[in-house]
């Protein structure tokens, strides 16, 4: 345990998650571009049509996954916002900030696809049925967020305002998961992961989970990166009060010189 | 893969990409950005703490 805390403690160290993270990042944007390759080239020439959806369930693949991070990007954003409130670590902050982007592109692309999958499918390309309301209000908790960030100016009291309302927000996280299970919805209820296993084919299901894997190693690539640039960010605005001070003080010194000489 | 819906498919595919390769280059352009001003600082002789005391003999 004291062992664990120690590397938590030098993975918190800025410097020393800009010089590790450097390090990984290639490596894992990498990964994720080959399983990426591998799982467009297992949808377009491997899986076969679906026997009620035909083809248009090649945009499960990109759909699904979409669903998926929107989820997790908020769950790691609530993670680092208990970091923020209760150990108030400025990497917590920065954690926090770098992901809510993130997940409100994974959740736009995730409300499009699932749009343009419902045309053709179930006839439109909206109903105001719970997953898909509440996916859409994840989606405004998402930009609210992003828009808090930017209403403050100090970091440390914008990520103690913003980790407030990203664990108020997290109220809706279960209710986008099950919604299909508590309410009678136009939406399709879990197939994937569920008790008594998965209800889709292996052949439909492994180029899913290929999918899946590459797009959370290129969330978390992205995650990194917004990360590494925030830090530097944060340097930049430490940088230039410390150069304002200086501009502050420089008259006060010359004013003050002669006096002194006397 | 039989064509029926193919406009769909496209459609959902081509916003995928824009949004994936949005996010890269906002990364990319971003990251760049807060270097060019680090190092705009650095040339000014305007330096931080840590980076003084590590200057110091």
């Amino acid at each position: 345990m004291a062992e664990n805390n120690s590397i938590l403690t030098a993975l918190a160290n800025p410097t020393r998650f800009l010089a590790l993270s450097a390090r990984v990042l290639p490596w894992m944007a990498g990964l994720s571009a080959v399983l990426l390759a591998v799982g467009l080239w297992l949808v377009f020439f491997q899986v076969p049509d679906d026997y009620q959806q035909g083809a248009t369930v090649r945009i499960m693949y990109i759909h699904v996954p979409a669903a998926w991070l929107s989820l997790f990007l908020y769950a790691m954003m609530t993670g680092s916002a208990i970091g923020t409130l209760v150990w108030r670590h400025p990497l917590a902050d920065v954690a926090q900030k770098a992901a809510a982007p993130i997940g409100a592109a994974f959740t736009l692309l995730c409300l499009v696809t699932g749009s343009i999958w419902g045309k053709p499918m179930w006839g439109t390309w909206w109903v105001w049925d719970a997953r898909l309301t509440s996916e859409l209000v994840l989606l405004l908790i998402y930009l609210g967020i992003i828009g808090l960030w930017r209403a403050i100016e100090e970091p440390s009291a914008a990520a103690r305002a913003v980790a407030i309302m990203t664990l108020v927000g997290f109220v809706n996280i279960p209710i986008v998961k099950f919604s299909v299970d508590w309410w009678n919805t136009l939406h399709q209820p879990a197939s994937v992961f569920r008790l008594g296993g998965s209800t889709i084919d292996a052949s439909m299901l492994w180029p899913l989970l290929v999918m899946a894997a590459g797009f959370t190693l290129l969330a978390v690539s992205l995650h990194l990166s917004g990360m590494r640039t925030e830090i530097l960010r944060r340097r930049v605005r430490a940088l230039s009060l410390l150069e304002a001070q200086q501009r502050e003080r420089a008259p006060v010194a010359a004013v003050v010189a002669p006096g002194v000489a006397r | 893969m039989s064509g029926g819906h193919m406009g769909y498919i496209v459609a959902a595919y081509a916003f995928a990409a824009i949004t994936v390769g949005g996010l890269i280059l906002r990364a990319v352009l971003d990251h760049r950005a807060q270097q060019r001003a680090l190092a705009d600082f650095e040339a000014r002789g305007v330096q931080r703490r840590s980076r003084r005391k590590a200057a110091q003999p």
